[in-house]
């Protein structure tokens, strides 16, 4: 496949662009971080992008989204992170709808499907145990009873999970606690009993929660794909979310970048445009190549989840990537503010905290490096 | 469309399967090894008989038209040629400046007449060129150059001298840029000239580098006459045809030994420094090091990709060749650091067989010029800085 947009993809990029910077700039992240809103994002919002196709640009067409597939979703996401976007879009529209789409029984699609690419129905996943993303780090535990199971454990770093209307929980049906068998994703009501969810505000104004299982009864039919084969699930679910974060930061680092090398066209010192100074021209133009790279390497891990098969490389190399210039393009955008950029009353914090969380989400540049070389054989 | 793509593919099938000698269907074992060509150079049997075979289709050019000795493909065809030619891990038939570099050249400024002189020779390997850019006052600031050519009615007399020609002590002809206004600003005063290097007064001094090998020389110009006929383009307007050439170079540097498709460093450094019972390298740190090169490698390898599905796509953004140029070879630098360190005092070795009389050390050495040859890292960087992000005063 060549390594460009097509020309509907093009026009996915236009629309999701100028939808964006209308309906949800950074400002509107400025209006919900200093009202304190209890969701965290506007629900209009996420109704118009449902009718923009955007809840169900994954799901298939039949089950009422449009199926434009993972490289149209990247473009979303891509447009999300320019304006610092709040919204369900990776947890629901992408994480939950994936999991949906890979291992849902035909029952549990039709019931679902629809409903996320309306808008109607928020997900979250509900996998993290450690600060730090180690997948295989399991300790809740599934037990059998009756026809189902009992859950118990704790979650953390659930995106979304403080309004979402079903988690997708990952539990242990066997094995021991890093073991990659013996894993089973179940849907839980997040309103069953024996469920307690606390949000936790985060540094990007973004909301997490943490997800406390106290003996949460579910039946069979709530066990999503097969009991014991959640890993392969989890990782299909887990590389969807990091190519699509890695389009995110490729939009925020592209956008921190633009307003950077406008400020530098524009702020003088010593009688001069401080661009006019080859010490910081030389960086500039270094992280446009790094940017540059990235964009290639996340539209190659997009175009290998749409391909189908085994895309874990090209997704560690975009996610590591990107994370690392994320860093990079940040860092180096609020330096060159100067003072102004350490104020909160500018926006380019805004670009570096939501960098910062977004490379913490599902594994930064060292977990994607380790997973690179065990995937390149050493 | 794709009907007379697959028609050609057999088509290239069978000559290559019928032409291309068992000998010239590995790798080269060394730099003797490579064609290229010109009045001094002595060809093998198998060397000749695959440089006439395709010389014959005019396939050591494939994409130059048949009148100037190329053999008129499409882009398209050119890339199946190319597919089965390494299909068959056939050799590069024939390589030298005057393909990558005065080539695309004259095609873009040269007349009818001279594309007709000078092109053909390029084409069938006969004329070997070198180029005289740089001189021991002009580097990264090219066009502040000195070597002028003084007019004398139907021809110039050259004098000056040139420094880092590329195998001018081998080559045949030199495309050079000469200063032939000396009241203009310095970019407007520069032609674009050819001429024999067996002319009289032209001599070349080999330079030793700090690999040891020779591939450059100091060359001299002491009253060298030059018919007029010889400029390229139009008089003073030589820095316009030395910027395209430029490019051309930046972007075969760029594209050299870099990230994805050089040998596997990793799996080199497993093997050599061996790996725990998870198959990790034993040495983390190095092993950090090591995938972040190989992230990036492969990083810019989809990069290049990219640029020129772009391209023919229609789409993509300018001075894209500084970039690559600029990646490519500090990427490459890092690698062959990478490669040092993994081979450790093994890859200390200097002389004897055991170490291809030092191959690793000298490769490391040479790749240092990587990021210097072709206009600086830091000189590609002002380019970025200018062209694409339009910064001020750069």
């Amino acid at each position: 496949m060549a390594l460009v947009l097509t020309d509907e993809q093009a026009m996915i990029r236009d629309s999701a662009d100028g939808f964006f910077a209308e309906k949800a700039p950074v400002s509107e992240l400025r209006r919900l971080r200093d009202a304190r809103d209890e969701v965290g994002f506007s629900r209009e919002l996420w109704k118009a992008m449902a009718e923009m196709g955007f809840a169900g640009i994954l799901v298939p067409e039949d089950q009422g989204g449009v199926g434009l597939g993972y490289v149209a979703a990247g473009l979303v996401q891509e447009a999300i992170g320019r304006n610092l976007t709040l919204s369900p879009m990776l947890s629901t529209a992408v994480l939950g709808a994936t999991a949906i789409i890979a291992a849902g029984t035909g029952e549990q699609k039709a019931a679902l499907l629809p409903r996320i690419a309306a808008g109607d129905l928020l997900l979250a996943l509900a996998a993290e145990e450690k600060s730090r993303h180690t997948p295989n780090q399991v300790e809740t535990r599934a037990e059998p009873s009756g026809n189902g199971f009992r859950l118990t454990g704790r979650k953390s770093f659930v995106l979304d999970g403080h309004v979402a209307d079903k988690l997708i929980v990952v539990a242990r049906t066997d094995g021991e606690a890093d073991d990659t068998k013996g894993l089973t994703l179940f849907l839980v009501d997040r309103d069953a009993a024996g469920v307690t969810v606390d949000r936790t505000v985060m540094v990007d104004s973004r909301n997490a929660a943490r997800v406390t299982l106290d003996g949460v009864q579910v039946d069979g039919a709530d066990v999503l794909g097969e009991v014991g084969g959640g890993w392969p699930v989890l990782e299909r679910v887990l590389d969807a979310g990091r190519a699509c974060l890695a389009a995110e930061m490729l939009g925020l680092s592209g956008e921190s970048f633009r307003q950077t090398v406008d400020y530098l066209k524009q702020r003088e010192q010593f009688g001069v445009k401080i661009g006019s100074f080859q010490a910081l021209q030389h960086r500039a133009a270094h992280l446009f190549c790094e940017i540059e790279l990235v964009r290639s390497a996340t539209l190659r891990a997009l175009q290998a989840l749409d391909e189908g098969g085994n895309a874990a490389l090209f997704v560690s190399l975009a996610k590591g990537k990107a994370s690392e210039v994320a860093k990079l393009a940040t860092n180096e955008a609020v330096q060159m503010h100067g003072g102004i950029g350490m104020t909160d009353e500018f926006d380019i914090g805004f670009f570096m905290k939501r960098a910062r969380a977004a490379m913490e989400t599902f594994g930064d540049g060292a977990f994607h490096s380790d997973r690179m070389a065990r995937l390149m054989g050493y | 469309m794709a009907e007379s793509l697959d028609a050609f593919r057999s088509e290239v099938r069978a000559y290559l399967e019928a032409n291309c000698p068992p000998e010239m269907r590995q790798p080269f074992q060394s730099e003797d090894d490579a064609p290229w060509g010109g009045r001094n150079f002595k060809w093998s049997a198998p060397q000749k008989a695959w440089l006439d075979a395709m010389a014959a289709k005019g396939w050591t050019v494939p994409t130059w038209p048949t009148e100037y000795g190329g053999g008129g493909l499409s882009k398209d065809e050119a890339k199946v040629l190319a597919e089965e030619m390494r299909r068959i891990k056939a050799r590069p038939p024939l390589q030298s400046f005057g393909i990558w570099m005065l080539g695309p050249a004259l095609l873009k400024y040269g007349s009818h007449e001279q594309k007709l002189e000078y092109l053909p020779p390029i084409a069938r390997g006969e004329i070997r060129w070198c180029q005289g850019y740089s001189e021991p006052g002009a580097g990264s600031d090219l066009a502040s150059l000195k070597t002028r050519a003084d007019d004398h009615g139907d021809h110039w007399v050259i004098n000056g001298s040139k420094v880092w020609t590329s195998y001018a002590d081998q080559a045949d002809w030199i495309f050079c840029l000469v200063r032939t206004d000396f009241s203009a600003t310095k970019h407007n005063g520069i032609s674009f000239v050819l001429f024999d290097m067996a002319s009289p007064g032209v001599s070349t001094k080999p330079i030793k580098l700090i690999s040891g090998y020779s591939p450059f020389c100091e060359t001299f110009f002491d009253n060298v006459k030059v018919p007029k006929s010889q400029l390229v383009g139009e008089l003073n307007r030589g820095w316009d045809i030395a910027k395209y050439l430029l490019t051309h170079e930046r972007e075969m540097i760029g594209a050299m030994d870099t990230g994805g498709s050089g040998p596997g460093l990793g799996q080199l450094a497993g093997k050599l420094i061996g790996a725990d019972a998870d198959g990790r390298m034993n040495d983390p740190i190095l092993r950090g090091d090591i995938v972040r090169a190989d992230m990036d490698g492969l990083a810019f390898m989809l990069t290049m990709e990219r640029v020129k599905d772009e391209a023919k796509a229609g789409q993509g953004v300018g001075a894209l060749s500084s970039m690559l140029k600029y990646y490519g070879t500090e990427l490459n630098k890092r690698r062959q650091e990478l490669f040092m360190s993994v081979r450790g005092s093994d890859g200390l070795m200097w002389e004897g067989e055991e170490s291809r009389n030092g191959a690793q050390p000298r490769n490391w050495l040479r790749s240092r010029a990587n990021s210097i040859e072709g206009g600086t890292s830091e000189v590609q960087l002002n380019i970025i800085a200018k062209r694409v992000l339009e910064l001020p005063g750069a």
